[in-house]
């Protein structure tokens, strides 16, 4: 068995899960925001009016009787994703890339019938996938067509940006690229790559899956070292911008670039992981110390997302 | 953003804490309660014989009992004596036990059974008044001689202690003079002294002690010289004058009260006999809380089944101080927060091996079930509803499986809480579509260990006899559990986990 010591996690700033809960979480977010970010359809709605885009919303399923609505709306679709208003790490979504007359096609490939994600969609209002398994909504969205430059690095998914935001300050970001193990999907602990990339200038650092480093996508066979994300800046103002739509103090920001629309949000959660370190190279606390001790804030997303690029630039 | 200080909450954890220890401290000092099980207590079982010729008339027995002696607590107390009327008559202090009975002829038998336990903490009772000396004419030539000595004893002495130790020994047959010589014959000598004692201003009496010697039969008292030395009565040896109540001596009778009185009989005679007996400790406490009046204070006073009830429900604690040092400190991972308490609670009914047994079954037959009504596409609340029906039908089958092969354990399985079983299955299942079969494994396993962790600590005999006889320390385990909500550091598990960052040091 291996293990590190106590006294070398301090001196890497690693921050573990009993203090984040204590001294983050329990601290900086209040719990009247948290219906924000635990349901997907109030998190597009509040922060559409900070000027933050999301997927295109095309249906939303609230009643069973609704269901039957569904397939006539999909019937001219392409490719689309239904998602629970109140899942949690990814569990109940399901994309669908394409058609082959009357089946759908899976993300993974795999060929369903209609009657297949009507029964989902049943699942989903009755709240299997829900947080405290209350009944929920089912949102179907436009399919995000990753862009072609991060597309290729990911295995059968769209490779998605996790950005922590501490009061309203971006970070630590890490680009989230699935594999065959994660089943396109893009959660490390189920097998997805974590990249880690520079605040200060979307380049990536060093990458891990299952929390040991590696250097090459094992489905990809690409190397990981020299990724670039393009429009950095506008990515990290984006992200602290979703501070003010929902007064989350510590919060995950999930962000995918569509090919077509740009950087979109997918998803906000107040209990982000803590693998985003192993991804960096680096813990969280020094940072998020040395936000805590500012003496004011700065005012806007741009002032702040600025001031990340600058303090936690990797050099 | 609350950032208050932690102070408060840090006072009251510690006042918690302090609370519950000490509180059962005090409970373990005041009414004895052991704070392990199968503890021993010695209890000394006094039994006294009077024997008389009852001259064919009404016949009225009096015998002097202890109350409270110096260094025994009295237990319980009885008499048997077939035909008599009896009762226990208390007068300023003076207990007696009367036995009566309306004619009688011919020798008769008395008998009066009490136990004593040891207690160094127990005091006689101190005198409500001063007693008062009792002045002694002495004749000439008695009276020079009484004075001469009581003057020796007094120049070599300070205290009424020492003027007492001196007189004894002047008065003994090795440093007689022949003032004493004059007064001292072997039958007068305790109450001579006692008389010159009061003479010379300090209140004296004697007392009668039982040497408690085990399994000794036809034993008499010995007699003591006490006195008053302005606050208590001490006792002296009247031959060596050693000061003080010896070890294992029992003070049956103090003060002026005759030992025994008998009317309407002749050659009446008192005998001891004395066995020492062992008392759990646990039975002892508990019959001097219904004597003491504390018994309010614990559980023995409900009714046995309620009690039974509550020896469930106070390990309770035990098993979530168990599932919150699992969780937070060492970091294993189970499914649902608190079902391992509850899988360890039917442990504790079933025992371990054959409820792990019934457990895995069920669960596994539940878990291939909930396959197939996953395949019928019913809404969630249906389904649950019919693995919990699904879930009595699996217990009640194994039930009657078990029975017929000679299991009693197949019995058992219904201490299960059928809910929770249901849920289990339903999550189970739902984690294995969605995070594959190794997660269910991770958190399956994980729940059992820590159920199983939690059934050691419960069912441990010293868990379930602190937690019942000492509710007062689930302060404590609050307060622990407080306690740990704060900790904000490592999780054993994390140091595991975070293992790869060796490499960014």
């Amino acid at each position: 068995m291996d293990w590190i010591s106590p006294r070398r996690l301090n001196r890497l700033g690693m921050l573990n899960m009993n203090r984040r809960n204590v001294d983050y979480i329990a601290r900086y977010n209040e719990r009247s925001s948290y219906p924000f970010v635990d349901n997907k359809l109030k998190t597009k709605l509040a922060v559409a009016e900070y000027g933050v885009k999301t997927p295109k919303l095309l249906q939303v399923v609230r009643q069973q009787h609704e269901i039957s609505h569904f397939r006539e709306m999909a019937e001219g679709l392409e490719g689309f994703a239904i998602k629970p208003a109140k899942g949690s790490g990814g569990k109940g979504i399901t994309v669908i890339t394409g058609r082959d007359n009357e089946e759908y096609i899976k993300a993974s490939s795999a060929r369903v019938d209609a009657p297949y994600l009507e029964r989902h969609l049943t699942n989903i209002l009755a709240g299997l996938y829900s947080l405290a398994g209350t009944p929920d909504v089912a949102i179907v969205e436009n399919l995000v067509e990753s862009a072609p430059s991060l597309a290729r690095y990911s295995f059968q998914g769209v490779p998605d940006i996790r950005i922590v935001v501490f009061q309203g300050y971006p970070v630590m970001a890490m680009l989230r690229l699935a594999t065959t193990a994660s089943d396109g999907k893009a959660n490390l602990h189920q097998g997805a790559v974590g990249v880690g990339l520079d605040i200060g200038s979307g380049k990536s650092l060093n990458a891990v899956q299952y929390n040991r480093p590696i250097t090459l996508h094992p489905d990809t066979g690409l190397a990981l070292e020299n990724i670039e994300i393009e429009a950095w800046g506008e990515m990290l103002e984006m992200a602290s911008r979703c501070y003010e739509a929902t007064g989350l103090g510590y919060m995950g920001v999930d962000l995918v670039v569509d090919a077509t629309e740009g950087p979109l949000l997918l998803e906000l959660n107040a209990r982000p992981g803590l693998a985003i370190q192993m991804a960096n190279g680096r813990g969280l606390l020094p940072r998020l110390r040395s936000i805590e001790s500012l003496k004011r804030l700065h005012f806007t997303p741009q002032e702040r997302a600025d001031f990340a690029m600058r303090t936690f630039a990797a050099l | 953003m609350t950032n208050r200080s932690r102070l408060p909450f840090y006072i009251a954890v510690l006042l918690l804490i302090a609370t519950g220890i000490s509180l059962a401290i005090w409970r373990h000092i005041e009414l004895g309660i052991p704070w392990l099980t199968g503890e021993q207590r010695p209890v000394w079982m006094v039994e006294a014989r009077v024997d008389f010729d009852a001259t064919n008339e009404s016949v009225l027995a009096s015998l002097k009992v202890p109350g409270q002696p110096p260094g025994f607590r009295l237990l319980s107390e009885q008499a048997a004596s077939p035909g008599y009327g009896f009762s226990i008559i208390e007068k300023s202090g003076n207990r007696r036990a009367e036995w009566t009975k309306r004619s009688v002829s011919g020798p008769q038998t008395l008998y009066f059974k009490a136990q004593f336990v040891p207690d160094t903490t127990a005091k006689s009772v101190l005198p409500i008044t001063t007693p008062e000396t009792r002045r002694v004419f002495w004749e000439e030539p008695q009276a020079t001689a009484v004075r001469e000595i009581l003057e020796r004893a007094r120049e070599r002495s300070s205290t009424p202690e020492s003027m007492t130790r001196e007189l004894i020994r002047l008065m003994q047959p090795d440093t007689r003079t022949q003032n004493t010589t004059l007064l001292v014959a072997e039958e007068n000598y305790l109450e001579l002294l006692v008389d010159m004692l009061n003479h010379s201003g300090i209140p004296a009496r004697t007392a009668d002690g039982l040497k408690l010697e085990d399994a000794r039969r036809r034993q008499s008292l010995m007699t003591f010289l006490q006195i008053y030395d302005g606050q208590q009565w001490l006792t002296f040896d009247p031959q060596s004058a050693e000061q003080g109540v010896p070890e294992n001596l029992l003070l049956w009778r103090e003060g002026s009260a005759s030992l025994l009185d008998v009317v309407g009989g002749d050659n009446s005679e008192v005998s001891f006999s004395m066995l020492r007996q062992t008392v759990p400790a646990l039975q002892l406490a508990t019959m001097q809380f219904e004597s003491t009046g504390l018994g309010f204070l614990s559980f023995y006073e409900l009714p046995i089944e309620e009690q039974s009830m509550f020896r469930m429900l106070l390990l309770l604690p035990l098993g979530a101080l168990v599932v919150a040092f699992m969780r937070i400190v060492i970091g294993v991972r189970t499914s649902g927060t608190f079902m391992p308490v509850l899988i360890a609670v039917a442990f504790v009914q079933t025992t371990l091996v054959p409820g792990l047994i019934a457990f895995l079954a069920v669960v596994a037959i539940g878990l291939l079930m909930r396959g197939y009504l996953s395949s019928l596409n019913l809404l969630l609340v249906s389904r649950i509803s019919a693995l919990i029906i699904l879930v009595i039908f699996i217990t009640a089958g194994l039930s009657i499986i078990g029975y017929q092969m000679g299991f009693n354990t197949g019995m058992t399985v219904t201490f299960f809480p059928m809910v929770i079983i249901a849920w289990t299955i339903e999550r189970m299942s739902i984690l294995w579509e969605e995070e594959g079969g190794r997660e269910v494994l991770v958190q399956g396993t994980g729940s059992l260990f820590v159920a199983i962790c939690a059934y050691l600590l419960m069912s441990a005999p010293l868990a379930g006899h602190l937690t019942f006889n000492f509710p007062e320390l689930h302060l404590a385990i609050l307060g622990l559990i407080l306690l740990m909500g704060q900790y904000t550091g490592y999780k054993l598990s994390e140091l595991k986990r975070f293992t790869p960052m060796k490499v960014y040091d």
